[in-house]
C-alpha cells in the first residue's frame, strides 16, 4: 500500500516533530510512505477569508503531487475537510475527485482503514484532548454534544491504547479553542479569550498536556499559554501514539 | 445601526472579562438545558429532518401557500396586507393606527417588527408603542436594541435592570431582588394592557389549511395584548408558514426545547379569528425573503423558526454579546440572513465565526449555517466588500503556497525571522502577538529534516 503523506505547511515549518511522529507512526504499519517535495498548502487559509476563487494553484499543486498514491494521509482534521469539501480543478475532475475520496485524516486512517487494535506507545500523563472542530464536526471524528446520537470517538480510541494515559474528563466537551483561521487575527479579542477558556478547563481538570488531531488549534492555545508562562503542554496526538516507553 | 464593526464591538464587550463569562455561562447553561431537553426524546434527529423536510417542500411552494393562507385567513374575518419592505410594514401599521385614531398601543415580542424598526417610525410620528415583555421592556427604556431574539435583555444583570426601573419606574434603589423587580414590571405595564387600544403581536406560525396563526410566549402578554384591545395587528415575515395545522406537532416541540430546553413554551395561542366588535389585521412582509429565496445557496436560511439556540451555542456570540452583530437578529443566524437585507453594512458579520459548526448541529430545521457562512464570505469578497489590505495580503500568500520553491524559501526565511529578529513579528503590529507568542521556529522543516533521514 503506497501512502502519501500530506504535511501541511504550517506543521512542516513550525512543527516537523508532528510530522516525523505520524511518518514513523505509519511506517512501524509496514507501510510504504512517501513525502512528495512540492506540496504546499491546502488552501483553506484563502477559503476561509472569502477568496476559494484564488485557491487553483494549491489544487493544482495538491493534484500534480498526490495523485499517484492508494491513500493520501495528513495529521491535520481541518485540512483533510477542507480538501474532501473544496478540492476542485477544471479539467481534472476525476483525478479531484479520486483525491477526496482516499484522503485521510491520521486518526480515522488508523483506526477506519487500519483497524489497528494496539499500539506500542506509552505516554504516563494526565491528558486534555480538544476536539478539533473540522476534525469533530467536519470529518466526524467523534460523536458532537449537540445531537441526539450514541457515543464515539476515533481519537479517544486510539489513546486508550496508549499505556499510562490518563484522559482527564472536561466541562465543555467540544467548544471550539477560538483559532479559525484568520479569525485569530481579524477577531483577535473573542479569539484569544475563547482559547483562554478552552485552557481554563484543561487546568481545572488537572491536564498536563493538551492533545488534539490538529495543530492549527494547539498553536494558538500554545501562544496562550507561552505567554502565560503556563506548564501546561501541547502535543499532535501523532506524538502521543508514537511516543516510546523510556 | 452599526457605530462599529464586530471585531471592534467584540473587542469592547470582553474587556470587561468578569462580565464575558458571566454573559459565557449564563447562554451556556441555556445551551444545556437545550441538550437535556433534546436527550429527552429519543426521536430528536427524526423530528429536526421532519421539521427541515416540511420548512422546504412550504419554501418550494410558498407563493401556493402564502394564497392559500390569504384565501382562508379572509374567511375568518382577518384583514390581510402584504409589505413589500420594512417602510411598507411600518406605513401600514401607522395608517391602521390612524385610520382608528389610537392613542394607546401594546406590543409583544415580534422580531419582525425589531427588523423594521417599527418602533423608531412611529416614534417619529409621535406615536409611541409600549413594549410589554419583560426583557424588551427593560431595553425599550434604556433605549437599547434587544441583544437576543429570544433572551432580549441577556446582557444585563439584576443591578444593572434595578438601575433602570429606579430612573423610569420609580423603584428602591439598590433593591435587585428579581421578585420585587418583576412585580414593579408587571404593575406597571397592567396600566398599558388595560388601556390599551390596539395590540401588536408577532407570529410564529401561519397554518394555510385553516388561515389562523399561532403565537408562542412565556409570559402571556401576547395573549393579554390581543384579548384586551379592540384592535389586534400581527405581523409575519412571509417564511412563517406551514401548510396544516398537524405539522405544528413537529414545530412546537422542537421550538421551545430547543430556545430554553422547555418542553412547551407557556402559551402557545391560536388565533383564528377575530372576535365579535375586534379587528384582527395581519400584515405579511417579504423585505428581502423573497431575494433570499432566489439565492440556491442561501435559501435554507429561511427555515428559521428563531429559536436562537445557534445563539447560545456560538462560542463567539456567548463571548461578544448581540449588539456587537449591529442588527435586529444577531447570533449565526443573524450572520446568514443580514448580508441579504444590506451586504455592505453587514459584511462584517460572515467573518465573526470560526465555523466551528455548532450552531448547524443545534439547529432544530437543520439549517446548514456554518456553510452558509463560509458562501458568504465568497460572495462579499467578489462583490468587493473586504478590505483592500485583505485583497493584497491574501494575492501575496497565494502566490507563495502555488510555487513550491518560493514556499520553501519564505518558510526558511520566516523561522530565521523568528529566530533571529523576533521583533520583526513580535510587535504591537501584529495581532497574533498581542496576548499569544509566536509558535517557536525549529532549527529545520519537516521537509529539510525528510530529505537528510529518507531520501
Amino acid at each position: 500500500m503506497k501512502i502519501g503523506l500530506f504535511i501541511p505547511c504550517y506543521i512542516d515549518q513550525f512543527y516537523p516533530k508532528a510530522a516525523v511522529a505520524a511518518l514513523e507512526l505509519l511506517e512501524k504499519m509496514g507501510l510504504e510512505v512517501y513525502f512528495p517535495k512540492n506540496q504546499t498548502c491546502c488552501g483553506q487559509p484563502m477559503a476561509n477569508s472569502g477568496f476559494e476563487h484564488l485557491t487553483t494553484g494549491c489544487n493544482r499543486l495538491f493534484i500534480e503531487n498526490f495523485s499517484s498514491f492508494d491513500y493520501i494521509v495528513c495529521p491535520s482534521g481541518s485540512c483533510v475537510m477542507h480538501l474532501k469539501e473544496h478540492l476542485h480543478l477544471s479539467g481534472h475532475d476525476q483525478q479531484a475527485k479520486a483525491i477526496r475520496e482516499k484522503l485521510y485524516e491520521l486518526t480515522e486512517f488508523l483506526t477506519d482503514i487500519l483497524e489497528i487494535n494496539e499500539l506500542s506507545a506509552s505516554f504516563p500523563f494526565k491528558v486534555g484532548l480538544h476536539q478539533s472542530c473540522h476534525g469533530q464536526r467536519g470529518l466526524k471524528l467523534s460523536q458532537m454534544t449537540e445531537l441526539v446520537a450514541p457515543a464515539f470517538s476515533k481519537p479517544e480510541k486510539l489513546l486508550a491504547m496508549v499505556k499510562g494515559l490518563e484522559l482527564i474528563p472536561l466541562n465543555r466537551k467540544d467548544e471550539c479553542c477560538g483559532f479559525g483561521g484568520t479569525f485569530c487575527v481579524t477577531e483577535e479579542a473573542v479569539s484569544v479569550k475563547m482559547g483562554k477558556d478552552r485552557l481554563s478547563d484543561h487546568l481545572r481538570n488537572g491536564a498536563q498536556y493538551i492533545t488534539a488531531t490538529d495543530l492549527s488549534c494547539l498553536m494558538h492555545l500554545e501562544g496562550i499559554l507561552r505567554r502565560q508562562k503556563s506548564s501546561l503542554k501541547i502535543i499532535h496526538i501523532a506524538e502521543i501514539l508514537n511516543h516510546q516507553p523510556l | 445601526m452599526k457605530a462599529m464593526e464586530h471585531a471592534q464591538a467584540a473587542e469592547a464587550f470582553i474587556r470587561d472579562e468578569a462580565r464575558t463569562d458571566w454573559h459565557d455561562e449564563t447562554l451556556w447553561f441555556v445551551r444545556q438545558k437545550r441538550d437535556l431537553a433534546a436527550q429527552g426524546l429519543p426521536e430528536w434527529e427524526q423530528l429536526r429532518d421532519w421539521a427541515s423536510g416540511i420548512k422546504n417542500h412550504t419554501l418550494s411552494n410558498l407563493s401556493q401557500y402564502l394564497a392559500l393562507f390569504e384565501e382562508n385567513a379572509l374567511k375568518n374575518g382577518i384583514k390581510v396586507h402584504w409589505a413589500m419592505d420594512a417602510v411598507e410594514h411600518n406605513q401600514i401599521i401607522h395608517q391602521i393606527i390612524k385610520e382608528g385614531k389610537i392613542c394607546r398601543m401594546v406590543k409583544s415580542k415580534s422580531m419582525l417588527t425589531e427588523e423594521c424598526h417599527l418602533n423608531a417610525y412611529l416614534a417619529a410620528q409621535g406615536i409611541e408603542v409600549i413594549d410589554t415583555d419583560l426583557g424588551e421592556r427593560i431595553v425599550q427604556l434604556r433605549k437599547e436594541a434587544p441583544s437576543h431574539i429570544v433572551l432580549p435583555a441577556i446582557h444585563l444583570k439584576k443591578e444593572d435592570v434595578s438601575d433602570t426601573f429606579n430612573e423610569f419606574l420609580d423603584t428602591e434603589k439598590g433593591n435587585n431582588d428579581p421578585q420585587y423587580l418583576t412585580e414593579s414590571a408587571r404593575q406597571h405595564l397592567r396600566d398599558y394592557f388595560v388601556g390599551a387600544e390596539l395590540a401588536i403581536t408577532g407570529v410564529n406560525f401561519a397554518i394555510a389549511e385553516t388561515g389562523g396563526f399561532v403565537v408562542c410566549t412565556n409570559e402571556g402578554n401576547a395573549d393579554m395584548g390581543a384579548h384586551a384591545a379592540n384592535i389586534h395587528i400581527a405581523c409575519m415575515g412571509i417564511e412563517k408558514l406551514i401548510p396544516k395545522a398537524e405539522h405544528l406537532g413537529v414545530f412546537l416541540r422542537l421550538l421551545a426545547r430547543s430556545a430554553t430546553g422547555q418542553p412547551i413554551t407557556t402559551y402557545s395561542s391560536h388565533f383564528h379569528r377575530p372576535r365579535p366588535g375586534q379587528q384582527m389585521h395581519l400584515v405579511i412582509v417579504d423585505n428581502g425573503r423573497s431575494r433570499q429565496l432566489g439565492r440556491a445557496d442561501f435559501r435554507n436560511s429561511l427555515k428559521c423558526i428563531r429559536c436562537a439556540a445557534c445563539f447560545n451555542t456560538c462560542p463567539v456570540y456567548r463571548r461578544s454579546g448581540g449588539h456587537s452583530y449591529h442588527t435586529a437578529v444577531a447570533g449565526p443566524i443573524g450572520s446568514i440572513l443580514n448580508p441579504n437585507i444590506d451586504m455592505k453594512a453587514n459584511a462584517d458579520l460572515p467573518f465573526a465565526s470560526t465555523l466551528c459548526g455548532s450552531c448547524s448541529n443545534v439547529c432544530p430545521v437543520k439549517i446548514d449555517i456554518h456553510e452558509q457562512l463560509y458562501k458568504w464570505r465568497q460572495v462579499l469578497v467578489k462583490e468587493g466588500h473586504v478590505p483592500s489590505s485583505k485583497k493584497t495580503g491574501m494575492a501575496a500568500m497565494t502566490l507563495v503556497l502555488s510555487k513550491p520553491t518560493l514556499y520553501r524559501l519564505a518558510g526558511k526565511m520566516g523561522r530565521v525571522a523568528l529566530k533571529y529578529a523576533p521583533f520583526v513579528v513580535n510587535n504591537s503590529l501584529n495581532p497574533w502577538y498581542k496576548q499569544r507568542d509566536m509558535p517557536q521556529a525549529p532549527e529545520e522543516s519537516f521537509r529539510e529534516w525528510y530529505q537528510k533521514n529518507r531520501k
